[in-house]
């Protein structure tokens, strides 16, 4: 009797913990499966913001050689690295500025009024999200060449406002098909003129999606490099400056301004959050 | 005479041909995208100061694109609009007196109820104290007081329905329009509302002009009713007017239940006109209720004003009789609604209250002989226009108008 039986206890709790194992993930496997997603966009950012406490010895930063807080101190410490970033964050403001402005407007027009053109007008605006960027930098660079017009800040300014409206215009528009125009309404009735209906109801109301569509239009133009590269003539932007530091090796500051990039942004998109919930409770 | 609050003059809207018809389009039964549809048709209105008026009928019958032109929301296609006198139909909502409740509510989600409330004064420049005075006063009518800080997100359906209520009076308009304002609220909180709506009227002494589908909703509160079919309205009366005396079938059919007998004018006697059913039955109907007519009649008796009695029984003289057989049975606790066939074929809605019979025993069964009979003067005679052997058109609601 306790022959046979005892295999069986001595096989019984390896088993029953492998099984208790498989289990517990089989439970548990949407927040597994969750865990793993975050971690595989979460890795190659903490990778930059890791290495930029790294003290590599040589030039390239591809190796963990020791911390430091030197590059940190010093973010700016790279000839021409402060020019290309002030630049590129110039270009982000301004498109975002003007294609907020613009592309809101527009949304507005497309959801708001029928009018002869309408359709194409929404296919147009697709064609930049849908072109391929080396071929619209490309025939960018043709179109400025053809008109005689030097490569420059303004020309990179002019491609990315151009980009930029396209993703305003979807995402504010988004925001727009669900608005009740009965609030509108209301307003008027309520003794509102359209200026003020405009201001007080329309405005409040769609502005988290307009804030949505400027933080992507600003993260689009600052990281652009393709068109960029095509449009810029002599003037260098973040990202060009990246791509002639790499070919000797990214310095250190890059990964640090890279990191307070995404901190920024990532603050920016929390505060948004933040306040929207707000807004709404 | 009272003075007249809205008078609308030959009233027209017409959506199509452009844009706005491909919208409207969709929700217009039969019609095609492109097609021109007549939403409302030379209307002539007058509605009186402080009293609760309201347009019923069925949707796409015209009653809300009349309301919004009165608002300022849609642009008549010809026609005149006063309010108080003053012709205010080209000014844009803005600029007229009235204030609107939405069925929707439409209550600003990113502001408090407070400013939602104060949202017309302020436009108005409204010192502070002053809003906050009357913003307080108004949550306190609609009896929601200390609410002042939560967001309409915050709030149920009825209580969302008096901040749009306080909303709209606080500005204290010359008429307040309201769109279906009930149709979201469950059966009982409408019915507590309704109420609410009469006492809240009679309080700030403010013409209502009301839009409803439902003609029970429409009769609690109306002083006058238009009901309303296919861009014109049928009839314009007091409710009970409209219940006893309805002018037309669409009318008869559409408030409450009607039992509605084709019939051909055979004579008059002492003040009565003599008519006789499609059953060869005789009946007799006060001369009065003809007029305006023409000719084509259907005899049209509601179902609570029939007696029922046995055929071995005596009929009161001077009352109405018709023979039938008892074909359903329906118990309803308060009444028992039965369904007779005539000779004929016709088939009579019959609610009998539950006192003299209540127990099983004591109620009609099925294939009972039965006399139905009914008083002349609680008829009402309305054109046939030819329409089919429609016996008994009941509204959608299967609710039966019992006390």
């Amino acid at each position: 009797m306790t022959a046979t039986t005892a295999p069986i206890t001595l096989a019984g709790p390896p088993r029953s913990v492998a099984r208790r194992g498989a289990r517990w993930i089989a439970g548990n496997l949407p927040w597994v499966y969750v865990g793993l997603v975050i971690l595989y966009l979460v890795v190659p950012i903490a990778v930059i913001a890791l290495f930029s406490f790294n003290d590599p010895v040589s030039k390239s930063n591809l190796v963990w050689h020791g911390f430091t807080l030197k590059y940190w101190l010093n973010p700016l410490g790279v000839p021409g690295l402060g020019d290309a970033l002030a630049t590129s964050l110039r270009i982000a403001f301004a498109s975002t500025a003007v294609a907020t402005v613009l592309g809101t407007l527009i949304a507005l027009a497309l959801v708001r009024y029928d009018f002869r053109g309408k359709g194409l007008a929404n296919l147009l605006i697709f064609l930049p999200m849908a072109t391929p960027e080396i071929v619209l930098g490309a025939s960018l660079l043709t179109l400025f060449v053809q008109v005689g017009q030097p490569r420059s800040e303004l020309t990179i300014l002019i491609a990315h406002i151009m980009f930029n409206i396209s993703y305003v215009v979807v995402t504010v528009r988004a925001r727009l098909a669900g608005f009740d125009r009965n609030l509108e309404e209301a307003a008027m009735d309520l003794g509102a003129n359209p200026w003020t209906t405009f201001w007080r109801v329309t405005f409040p109301l769609i502005l988290p999606g307009i804030v949505a569509a400027a933080l992507l239009a600003f993260s689009l133009s600052i990281d652009d490099f393709v068109i960029t590269n095509f449009t810029a003539g002599p003037t260098v932007t973040f990202p060009m400056f990246i791509w002639g530091a790499a070919r000797v090796g990214v310095p250190v500051q890059v990964n640090v301004i890279g990191t307070i990039i995404f901190v920024a942004a990532v603050g920016l998109v929390a505060i948004s959050t933040l306040a929207q919930r707000r807004r709404s409770a | 005479m009272a003075d007249v609050a809205v008078r609308l003059t030959q009233l027209t809207k017409r959506f199509g041909g452009d844009a706005t018809g491909r919208r409207v389009a969709k929700f217009v039964d039969g019609a095609t995208p492109g097609d021109s549809i007549l939403a409302v048709d030379h209307i002539d209105l007058e509605v009186r100061d402080r009293e609760f008026f309201s347009l019923l009928g069925p949707s796409g019958c015209g009653k809300t694109t009349t309301l919004r032109m009165i608002g300022g929301f849609e642009q008549p296609t010809s026609g005149r609009i006063e309010l108080a006198g003053e012709d205010v139909t080209w000014l844009p909502p803005y600029q007229r007196n009235v204030n609107t409740v939405f069925q929707n509510y439409a209550l600003f989600p990113h502001l408090t109820v407070f400013e939602n409330v104060a949202f017309g004064l302020r436009r108005r420049k409204v010192a502070d104290g002053e809003v906050r005075t009357r913003v307080t006063e108004m949550l306190a009518l609609v009896e929601l007081p200390g609410y002042e800080r939560r967001k309409p997100g915050q709030l149920s359906g009825g209580q969302a329905q008096r901040v749009a209520l306080a909303r709209a009076l606080v500005n204290k308009p010359a008429v307040l329009l309201l769109d279906e304002p009930l149709g979201a609220l469950d059966l009982k909180l409408r019915k507590q509302m309704q109420v609410e709506l009469k006492r809240i009227q009679q309080e700030v002494g403010i013409t209502f002009i009301y839009v409803t589908h439902d003609q029970e909703e429409a009769m609690t509160m109306s002083d006058r009713i238009a009901v309303m079919s296919r861009g014109r309205y049928e009839q314009l009366g007091d409710p009970e007017v409209l219940y006893e005396h309805p002018k037309t079938r669409f009318v008869a059919g559409f408030l409450g239940v009607s039992n509605l007998l084709p019939a051909t004018r055979a004579g008059s006697v002492n003040g009565y006109a003599g008519f006789r059913l499609g059953s060869g039955t005789a009946v007799r109907v006060p001369l009065t209720l003809l007029e305006g007519r023409a000719a084509g009649y259907a005899v049209g008796v509601r179902p609570e004003k029939i007696r029922l009695f046995e055929p071995k029984d005596e009929v009161p003289a001077g009352l109405n009789q018709a023979p039938g057989v008892i074909s359903d049975a329906s118990y309803l606790g308060v009444s028992t609604q039965y369904i007779v066939t005539l000779a004929d074929g016709h088939r009579v809605t019959v609610y009998e209250q539950n006192v003299q019979r209540a127990t099983k025993a004591e109620l009609w069964a099925s294939g009972e002989q039965v006399v139905l009979a009914w008083a002349p003067e609680h008829c009402f005679v309305v054109e046939d226009g030819g329409a089919t052997d429609t016996a008994s058109i009941e509204t959608p609601s299967p609710e039966p108008v019992v006390a």
